[in-house]
């Protein structure tokens, strides 16, 4: 079975000479098989980075890579209802969906399911096969006990199955902006405050205890999600795609070594120690993985 | 049994209240037995509700009374008791509020989290087991209060409703104050 | 004028009874299981009671809606499939449901059976409520909190389904269905087990000066001064640091409730189906006067009168309310 390691939208908002320098950098040294690519979080970002998208797209695609486009995942104003029906209606691109509301259009046209689509069981999983579903994309607090099953049924459906193995975890989506509100602005009037924090807001405690990270609509995990030394076992129950996230550290270093321990190029161990040197400003986390608490850091690997 | 209201002790507003101290704990005893004995051989559905919660001790703790209550909500070994403040007594959880909260708490005529918004109710210890108790008592459909003042008669209906008027007064007084 | 249908909340067979006496149209209310997303200790409906409650509802000429409004793991979808088998059986008016593979159940076994989307769907526009309309038949969609009134007179005009509307409760911004922060710190997915901050991992602690600590699994998640009144014990409801805040601020929400009894004329001139009233983790005097005062307050709209309504502040979270989403964008 053929293990590929993807690269999952960028999720915050980087300024544009940024965004294009990192894709180019992917396109030239990562290992990633799949790029996605769009805005996911927020529409008022989505004119920056468009115009750019077929010309980094194509960038990626001439290097030899899969291109993936994402819709947006919360869909709400005229805006952005139209935005998302003129992203499902376009030709030539794979299309990967994070709002229920692009289904509408997509019906027995072959797309993606995201990583922000409530899929949980194999029912839910079969019913969007059946619709032209090719490719599912796992919440992040899945535990591996339902993985198992959705690994057995995507075998039988022939579809792929792709779990997030790097990166902040996405925890919650709102209709209201997070970093407006910090700053005690709002929404149409956010001036892109979201800008500063290029890997999220950190929200402690009232105990000065990191607890989550703030991207927008978004709400996501204070710590990175590490899956490394369960992809093996991931394997092993029929995920296909494994998923980094993109954040400022070093990404093509991260991807190099989720790279090699996937494909056994390095041990488990030592693709840890390495990631650890890249001075990420977080600790790690798996615990969704195992059914317990999310930000949970197990040591032990998991056991059948 | 006979009420023995303290003259010179008002808590609450509440002096013609039966149980009233200095009246000795332990005559208290056999009253709050047939209470709950009473209230478990009518409901026996409140201890499916329970669950697993039905094993615990939970301290209640009438803020403006001289003593506790500590309660064992299992139908196999109920128990009920006034216990004093200084009896440092094991348990799951403790639920503390004035006595006229506590009473319409439990007799589903006060809303438990409108008490714990105000802050009027606080909870200490095992949260589950009192959110659990708090359900299943909710579900009981006699008004507890009322079958207790029951027992006693036509002292017991004035006692009750001389509570339920200082409840009133304090209300007001507090939504005055607002 | 469509008269709205009153929705009321249950988490007991007494629960149900008072809301059925108190002059509700239809009561909604869940199992005792995972199948729903008030999944709390001693809360809700054994089958038998469920039986039971829907024969005195209907005997009063009172609906019986059943939330099967989470998310069933990959292999345990049987614990929904059972769910939905006595719901049909028992002759349930509707079931409220949030998962595709639900619904799919439902409406090719039961085509009968009424479908109604749970605000846990998250559908939040015209193309993703129709979307389950052509897939499932679903009759009616209970919206997120987060529309104005005009928006939702637009999309009562757009859908194809009937629209049900919260009047009062909990005013959450988050998109339900679409939040894992409890499963991120204690272990219990609210879209999989039906439990958001389970009271098992809430603790209360007070300090010297009695400020009254709310811990989730170790977390702090928010701290009451003496003075201050408190909300639930949830993320979204907390209060945190930011680097660019002084001090802890509601970096979400602040503890408050959805009040829309000003607003009830508009909505009933909207066209909204249903008015929706949170709440089946409280109690029997809740639903007693929440519902009591909408009843009187439907009733005189429909008669053209100006609607009384008691004042409900006491009852709400952090004994705060808004008008939320109803009536401005502005909180965005």
């Amino acid at each position: 079975m053929s293990a590929e390691l993807t690269l999952g939208p960028n999720l915050f908002h980087w300024p544009t000479e940024m965004k294009l320098d990192f894709y180019n950098r992917i396109a030239d040294e990562s290992p990633v098989g799949t790029v996605y690519l769009g805005e996911v979080i927020c529409s008022k970002r989505t004119p920056f980075f468009e115009k750019h998208l077929d010309a980094v797209a194509d960038r990626l695609e001439r290097a030899g890579k899969n291109v993936v486009f994402c819709s947006l995942s919360e869909v709400v104003i005229k805006r952005e209802r139209n935005l998302l029906r003129e992203w499902a209606e376009q030709e030539g691109r794979d299309l990967e969906v994070n709002n229920t509301a692009a289904l509408l259009y997509l019906k027995n046209k072959p797309h993606r399911i995201g990583g922000l689509l409530n899929v949980y069981n194999e029912e839910t999983m079969a019913y969007l096969a059946g619709q032209g579903a090719t490719h599912f994309s796992l919440l992040p607090e899945l535990p591996r006990a339902a993985i198992v099953n959705l690994g057995s049924r995507a075998k039988t459906l022939g579809v792929g199955l792709e779990v997030q193995v790097f990166g902040r975890a996405s925890l919650a989506l709102s209709a209201r902006c997070y970093h407006a509100r910090a700053h005690e602005r709002t929404k149409d009037n956010c001036q892109f405050v979201c800008e500063e924090d290029l890997d999220g807001m950190t929200l402690s405690t009232m105990d000065d205890e990191p607890f989550l990270a703030i991207n927008g609509i978004q709400t996501l995990s204070y710590r990175y999600l590490d899956l490394m030394a369960d992809m093996e076992d991931m394997k092993s129950i029929g995920v296909t795609h494994f998923r980094v996230t993109p954040h400022t550290c070093d990404m093509v270093a991260v991807t190099k070594m989720f790279d090699d321990v996937l494909h056994g190029r390095v041990t488990v161990e030592e693709g840890e120690a390495r990631l650890r040197e890249l001075g990420i400003d977080a600790p790690f986390a798996n615990g969704f993985y195992r059914g317990q608490a999310g930000d949970a850091w197990v040591n032990e690997p998991i056991s059948a | 049994m006979t009420p023995q209201p303290s003259p010179q002790r008002a808590f609450g507003g509440s002096r013609a209240f039966p149980f009233a101290p200095p009246l000795p704990l332990f005559v208290l005893r056999p009253i709050l037995k047939r209470i709950v004995t009473k209230i478990a051989a009518e409901n026996p559905d409140m201890f499916d509700r329970l669950g697993p919660h039905r094993h615990a001790y939970f301290l209640i703790d009438p803020v403006n009374m001289p003593f506790m209550l500590y309660l064992r909500p299992d139908p196999d070994a109920l128990d009920f008791r006034a216990v004093s403040r200084n009896n440092q007594l094991p348990h799951v959880a403790c639920i503390s509020g004035t006595f006229l909260d506590l009473l319409t708490l439990m007799d589903a005529e006060q809303d438990g989290d409108a008490l714990f918004f105000s802050r009027d109710l606080v909870v200490t210890g095992d949260t589950e087991a009192v959110v659990c108790l708090r359900n299943a008592l909710d579900d009981v459909d006699e008004p507890i209060a009322e079958s207790v003042a029951d027992m006693f008669g036509a002292p017991g209906r004035m006692a009750l409703n001389a509570l339920r008027r200082a409840a009133e007064t304090a209300q007001k007084r507090k939504g005055a104050d607002q | 004028m469509i008269k709205p249908e009153l929705i009321c909340p249950a988490g007991t067979p007494a629960g149900l009874r008072t809301a059925v006496d108190v002059g509700a149209d239809a009561v909604y209310c869940g199992f005792q299981n995972a199948t729903n997303a008030r999944n709390f200790t001693g809360l809700n409906f054994t089958p038998e009671e469920m039986e039971k409650s829907v024969a005195y509802a209907h005997e009063r000429g009172t609906k019986v809606l059943v939330t099967l409004n989470t998310f069933p793991p990959a292999g345990k979808f049987d614990l929904w499939k059972e769910a939905v088998d006595t719901c049909a059986r028992i002759g349930v008016d509707a079931i409220i449901v949030a998962d595709i593979s639900v619904a799919d159940y439902a409406c090719r076994t039961y085509p009968d059976l009424r479908i109604h989307l749970s605000v846990q769907a998250a559908a939040s526009s015209p193309e993703a409520i129709e979307y389950y309309v052509r897939e499932f038949g679903v009759k009616r969609v209970v919206l997120p909190r987060i529309m104005t009134v005009s928006e939702i007179k637009g999309l009562v005009e757009e859908i194809p389904c009937e629209v049900e509307t919260f009047i009062f409760g909990n005013h959450g911004l988050m998109v339900e269905g679409r939040c894992s922060l409890t499963n991120y710190v204690t272990g219990i997915s609210t879209n999989m087990d039906g439990a958001c901050s389970p009271a098992a991992c809430v603790k209360y602690e007070r300090d010297a000066a009695d400020n009254m600590s709310t811990k989730l699994c170790g977390y702090t998640i928010d701290r009451f001064a003496p003075d201050e009144t408190a909300g639930y014990p949830t993320i979204c409801k907390g209060r945190y640091r930011a680097q660019c805040r002084e001090g802890g601020y509601y970096a979400f929400e602040e503890p408050i409730s959805l009040n829309a009894s000003n607003m009830l004329p508009d909505l009933v001139k909207a066209g909204v189906h249903a008015f929706k009233i949170e709440g089946r983790q409280r109690s029997r005097a809740y639903v007693k006067k929440v519902v009591g005062a909408f009843r009187e307050a439907v009733d005189s709209i429909m008669a053209g009168e100006e609607p009384k309504l008691a004042d409900l502040v006491a009852l709400t979270e952090g004994q705060k309310q808004t008008e939320g989403a109803l009536k401005t964008k502005k909180w965005r």
